[in-house]
């Protein structure tokens, strides 16, 4: 339902990344004065959508009318200066200027002979700031000013620009309750200015609490788009993850038959990071971490691995207490990490696919001169049981597909003949099939008696592998839930902190 | 499929480029000069570029494991200007040249660890940390040396400067051989791929469990023995060493070198024999452009082209 005064139009977006469609035809409209609430799942589209309203990719297909003029070809300064400014979740201001400087980055005032006009850019600066109440000098230092007055000066950025409809991501992420009820004040006045909001969170209190309507994506398909008074949290969760279960976990992996406790945690404490971390995994299990992202899963598992080093607790390893310093020291002693960032922790993309296998267990192929028969014997014994799709061993990993790609990066992690394996989003941006064979092999390991964590922000994964998953929020864990309590909004609840307002 | 063709082909000219260059420089000049031609000649081009030829092998290391070193011209006048320091206070002449080698090699390898600690434990950008130590061993040799010309009567140390064998003089056998221990260590040892990996990118090195500011570390280190050992055989050929002009633009010529054999900039790969086909046609063209009779002052003009055109060729096969 769309009306032709409406500041935006979208129908039927689709948006491909190669073969994979994130987006599957989204249409929505959204009126002027009007805040529009974004939910969904991590993954479930809201920033490729953002993307593709903004300019910063362009849709596959599908419209995009915003003020009745079209958008969409992929193009930034076309959507900014038609009154389309978006507040990322990393600010992008400079440190070293000054709050008036940032305003006016890109559009800078000038006088008749072409120097920077300091006197009306300070003015004009102030009067922004003051209407929407920021007390923030134009004098300052972006560099030394809060988290929340860096938002504000980013505000006052946007209503430089003409702006027409403002897209706000996770803005109230970094602000303490005081800071989001001031910001919640000025984004009210914005929309009664006439200005529409588009304001994605993962805090259902907040949209609930803040806007006029809420749209709920799931899996790049738009599943609800209600008034808020209409919805309440516990619908809103529901309506997030409610999808039916797939077919690719048949059954789940069977209970562990021992009780031998492989890795356990106590009280870990990381600065800043980690709060007071206590689990325990037992030999051939797979214990699912859930939670959103920012929740500290990645950490603790960085911290097990011996990158980051805790400021409190213990960690024990079949039952002899580590204290790794470095990825080294963890490898030897049996623990592997699979980093979610494949491409900028994980692999070497200029490098061979051998030469990737080989890359932390290279010390078996030395006596002393590298032996590259035994490593391409390796390098081909993984890519025959993994099936990667390669030619050779000596095919650089940049000409494989993300899903082989991923496979390299298992076998790395394998090919050190771990005992505790930590996956780290292991099925993140890779199609279908590879995901099918990722999951089969992790339960041929936890067959063998290997012991994992599975750290995944795809629910559906979690649930389908694990029989027991810790959920985690701010830094620490939130709770655990196991068999028969395991489902989606269980999850949720945990991992938003809904279930415990109530 | 021709666009295929044309691809392989790319990569086969950008892996053997340098060689091909060489090749082809070789056999210009010696049809166009017979003076570059004669066999005399030829060896005093490989005595000429070794000096700086032996630095060029570190810097490929150092330069493959992502970083930069500015300061081994200096260190090498340094490591030479002590080394001849340290024979002259010892009587003895083999004894002399004994605590020279130890001197030089032990200032090289201590000036090197220097930058490497900067770099990695004072996580100083190199760029930064090597100019400065640049300034720093330069002017340290000039107050050693009185701004002069220090020189030595010890006869072996002249002896061993000017040493041949098999007709290749001393340096020359010191660059061909360092050429293939360091091209055998990059690619077929742990360490060299850990070089590799460190430079093509740090942090999938150090969550894949590798040491990588010990391996940074290693490579400045290495560099800066070499750069001693060029500074020990710089002095050996006259006896003396110069404060102020010794190893003077060697390390732009190290660089350069690593560059035209085709070592990435931006680090992760390269290869030893690319570095030696480098510094061969640098000197090369060096000598060829005196026989011609080209003005001294355009000779880096000419070294800027080539350096400028081996980097253009190279960039071709990745962006197509």
């Amino acid at each position: 339902m769309s009306f032709p005064g409406d500041t935006l139009v979208v129908q039927d977006l689709r948006k491909s990344y190669g073969t994979v469609e994130i987006l599957h035809g989204v249409s929505l409209s959204l009126g002027a004065g009007e805040i529009l609430g974004l939910v969904g799942e991590n993954g479930a589209g809201k920033s490729t959508f953002i993307k593709c309203l903004n300019g910063v990719t362009r849709p596959s297909s599908g419209t995009i009318c915003f003020c009745g003029k079209p958008l969409g070809d992929g193009d930034v300064s076309t959507a900014i200066s038609a009154g389309l400014i978006t507040i990322p979740q990393e600010f992008n201001l400079v440190p070293d200027l000054s709050v008036a400087e940032n305003i006016f980055l890109g559009q800078e005032p000038v006088n008749r002979f072409g120097w920077l006009d300091k006197k009306t850019m300070h003015a004009r600066a102030e009067a922004l700031l003051t209407r929407l109440g920021a007390k923030v000098s134009p004098e300052q230092n972006v560099g030394t000013l809060s988290v929340a007055a860096k938002q504000m000066v980013e505000f006052a950025k946007a209503l430089a620009y003409d702006c027409k409809l403002l897209i706000l991501d996770e803005p109230t992420t970094v602000l303490n309750q005081n800071e989001v009820e001031t910001l919640f004040q000025v984004l009210r006045t914005l929309r009664d200015a006439g200005t529409s909001l588009l304001f994605v969170s993962h805090k259902l209190r907040e949209i609930i609490t803040l806007c006029d309507k809420v749209a709920v994506l799931r899996d790049g398909e738009l599943v609800a788009l209600s008034p808020t008074s209409e919805v309440d949290e516990q619908e809103l969760a529901r309506r997030m993850v409610g999808r039916n279960p797939s077919q690719m976990f048949s059954e789940k992996p069977a209970a562990p038959a021992e009780n031998e406790v492989a890795l356990e945690v106590e009280h870990l404490d990381v600065e800043g990071v980690l709060h007071d971390v206590s689990f325990q995994l037992r030999r051939g299990e797979i214990l699912g971490f859930a939670g959103l992202v920012g929740a500290g899963r990645t950490e603790l598992a960085e911290t097990i691995y011996g990158i980051r080093h805790p400021s409190a607790g213990h960690i024990r390893l079949f039952g002899s207490e580590v204290r790794f310093a470095n990825p080294g020291q963890a490898l030897a002693a049996g623990v592997a990490y699979l980093p979610e960032d494949r491409q900028g922790t994980g692999i070497l993309t200029s490098f061979p696919l051998a030469a990737n296998v080989t890359l932390s267990s290279l010390q078996q192929y030395c006596h002393p001169a590298i032996s590259c028969t035994r490593e391409n014997a390796k390098a081909q014994e993984y890519i025959h049981s993994f099936a990667i799709k390669a030619q050779s061993p000596q095919d650089l990993l940049q000409n494989l597909s993300g899903g082989n790609q991923q496979k390299v990066s298992i076998a790395k992690c394998l090919d050190t003949h771990p005992r505790v394996f930590l996956f780290d989003e292991p099925t993140r941006g890779i199609d279908i099939q590879a995901k099918a064979e990722v999951y089969v092999f992790i339960r041929s390991l936890v067959a063998q008696g290997m012991s994992c964590i599975l750290i995944s922000s795809d629910l559906e994964e979690v649930i389908g592998l694990c029989r027991r998953i810790a959920v985690m929020r701010d830094g620490t864990i939130a709770g655990f839930v196991q068999d028969d309590q395991i489902s989606e909004e269980s999850i949720m609840f945990l991992a938003t902190g809904v279930e415990k307002k109530k | 499929m021709s666009d295929n063709k044309r691809r392989h082909l790319l990569q086969w000219l950008s892996a053997y480029g340098p060689y091909l260059a060489l090749a082809a420089l070789l056999l210009l000049c010696c049809i166009s000069s017979p003076g570059f031609r004669k066999p005399q000649n030829l060896l005093n081009i490989t005595r000429q570029v070794s000096y700086s030829g032996i630095i060029a092998l570190g810097m490929t290391f150092v330069i493959v494991a992502g970083g930069i070193d500015l300061s081994v011209g200096s260190l090498l006048a340094f490591a030479g200007t002590l080394g001849i320091l340290a024979m002259n206070a010892v009587g003895d002449s083999w004894g002399g040249l004994c605590v020279a080698i130890v001197v030089s090699l032990g200032a090289g390898l201590l000036g090197g660890a220097l930058n490497g600690a900067l770099i990695n434990v004072g996580r100083l950008p190199p760029f930064i940390a090597t100019l400065g130590t640049m300034s720093i061993f330069r002017s340290l040799t000039l107050q050693i040396a009185h701004a002069g010309t220090l020189t030595t009567s010890n006869p072996h140390y002249g002896d061993m400067g000017g040493a041949v064998f098999l007709g290749l003089s001393l340096p020359s056998w010191f660059l061909f051989v360092l050429t293939a221990l360091g091209a055998a260590i990059l690619q077929r040892t742990r360490f060299g791929r850990h070089v590799c990996a460190t430079g093509s990118n740090e942090r999938v090195a150090r969550y894949a469990a590798i040491r990588t500011r010990w391996v940074s570390f290693a490579t400045y280190a290495m560099v800066g023995l070499l750069a001693g050992l060029s500074g020990l055989l710089l002095g050996g050929r006259l006896s003396s060493i110069s404060s102020s002009t010794a190893g003077q633009s060697y390390e732009l010529d190290a660089i350069a070198a690593a560059i035209i054999g085709g070592t990435a900039m931006s680090g992760g790969k390269g290869s030893l024999a690319g570095t030696l086909a480098g510094v061969l046609i640098l000197g090369i063209i060096a000598n060829v452009l005196v026989m011609w009779g080209v003005s001294a002052n355009l000779q880096d003009t000419v070294k800027g082209v080539v350096i400028i055109a081996a980097v253009l060729l190279q960039r071709k096969p990745e962006t197509t």
